[in-house]
């Protein structure tokens, strides 16, 4: 080992100086992005000159699974042929009721002056990686706000919502996911239309119904969609189906447990619905931007 | 005292290797960095070191007058911008990794790998602390024991990155001695 040995003079300020310079000036900076979310435009900077190193570090893991698709045996090929060509048929019969579906609504919706329903339009995404930060649960997304990606906007594969948009970059996106602790999806059972709000617990595979009370008319098995009266989700997207429903007369409310229809481990391919129109002008002091509801009550 | 031990030890740790040059190091960063940034994902990922806090403390340890707070200030900022986490939490635990590397590094200099790397362990355990208290002051809850893991793995990946960091450092063979 080398030592160049100090100049006698001109040390620079003490070590303990120094940490304290460098722990201030971190501590200043998460106060800053913790609470007033200050830090995006340095955020994105960052995430731009990390991007090639990104780039570089997702290549051995591309080319393995592109070698691995070259060497699928035949008969899965054939297999996966039949099971996809026999869901499309299905899928094509459903689309064609939709259509005109779609055209009778619009139509009735006409007739009782209602808002007009806007169908989402949808940029397919495919998941880079899975994020890092134990803390929370995220997923990062190959499309950016140059792609045209927003934050905000509902992210869906093919079997129901997988989360949310939450910051963008250039070139990716970062969706939190339902199952990430601070998110909350307003949703509804289909069965009897009842709405709840379906808050994340921080883990793959479980979501929580809560404040539902012990009565509520809830049962396993239940399907849950968006409610869509949020603004952010729109309507009808399946979330979870109801797995375990522990009533307990101690407590005022239910526990809930949902297990979710969509994961991020399921496949790679996305869907980013674009943002909805936003709603009109909410009546009361309410703050505008938190559409959950207060409190579940029964829905029309 | 055990002075004369230690100093036996020390006699048959310390070889003589090539002067550390900047740009070496700026080069393992930036490899460590990659290594950070690959998309792994379920126990992989929980079980995978943090190479760059390994490459900082290493490099604190070994060559305290090349590597200060600011780049490990900026990789923790990196880091943070990387992960989506909260900006500032892992420049704040590198800096405070930086300082214990530094203001130890007399001190490891007179152990053998294997004191060195308990050198390592708790200064590593410290940096994974204070990410979890920032993360806990601003609401979020303790993911699990597995959280520490990169911690254990660090230390046995050590002599590893030890032996590999050393390898373009030790001086060729002189041909005219042979």
């Amino acid at each position: 080992m080398e030592y160049t040995p100090p100049p006698f003079f001109r040390r620079g300020p003490s070590l303990l100086a120094r940490l304290a310079f460098f722990a201030l000036l971190s501590l200043m900076l998460l106060y800053a992005d913790a609470r007033f979310h200050y830090m995006e435009a340095m955020r994105k900077a960052i995430a731009v000159v990390l991007y090639p190193f990104q780039e570089m570090a997702s290549l051995p893991g591309e080319a393995a699974s592109r070698v691995e698709s070259f060497f699928v045996s035949q008969s899965f090929l054939q297999r996966e042929n039949d099971r996809l060509s026999h869901e499309n048929f299905l899928n094509a019969g459903q689309l064609q009721t939709q259509r005109a579906l779609v055209a009778e609504n619009r139509h009735l919706r006409q007739l009782l002056e209602m808002q007009e329903r806007v169908e989402p339009s949808s940029t397919v995404a495919e998941i880079l990686y899975v994020g890092r930060d134990p803390f929370s649960r995220k997923v990062v997304i190959d499309k950016g706000s140059l792609q045209g990606i927003e934050e905000g906007s509902a992210v869906v594969d093919d079997t129901g919502l997988v989360g949310q948009v939450t910051r963008t970059f250039p070139w990716t996106a970062e969706v939190a996911l339902i199952s990430d602790r601070e998110q909350v999806v307003p949703a509804q059972v289909v069965r009897n239309g009842l709405r709840a709000a379906l808050f994340g617990i921080g883990y793959d595979g479980a979501l929580d119904l809560r404040f539902m009370p012990v009565n509520a008319d809830v049962e396993n098995g239940d399907v849950l969609v968006t409610s869509g009266i949020d603004g952010v989700y729109p309507a009808g997207l399946p979330v979870a189906v109801v797995s375990n429903i522990e009533r307990n007369a101690a407590y005022p409310f239910a526990r809930i447990t949902c297990t979710p229809s969509a994961g991020p481990n399921r496949n790679r391919q996305v869907l980013v619905l674009s943002r909805l129109a936003p709603l009109p002008e909410y009546p009361s002091a309410a703050d505008p931007r938190k559409g959950k509801p207060k409190k579940a009550r029964k829905g029309g | 005292m055990t002075q004369l031990p230690l100093l036996g030890r020390v006699s048959r740790s310390e070889e003589i290797l090539l002067p550390v040059r900047p740009a070496y190091i700026a080069v393992t960063l930036a490899a460590a960095t990659m290594l950070n940034l690959l998309p792994l994902t379920g126990w992989v990922l929980a079980l995978r070191p943090d190479f760059v806090a390994l490459l900082l403390l290493y490099w604190g340890f070994h060559q305290p007058r090349k590597v200060g707070f600011l780049p490990a200030w900026l990789l923790g900022l990196a880091m943070d911008v990387a992960d989506g986490s909260l900006f500032g939490q892992h420049a704040l635990a590198y800096s405070a990794m930086m300082f214990a590397a530094i203001a130890l590094h007399r001190r490891v200099a007179m152990f053998d790998l294997r004191r060195q790397i308990l050198h390592a362990i708790p200064i590593l355990l410290v940096m994974q602390l204070i990410v979890l208290g920032v993360r806990h002051a601003a609401g979020g809850a303790f993911p699990g024991w597995w959280y520490f893991l990169p911690t254990v793995t660090g230390a046995i990946v050590w002599p590893l990155v030890d032996l590999l960091l050393k390898m373009p450092l030790r001086p060729r063979p002189d041909p005219d001695e042979a």
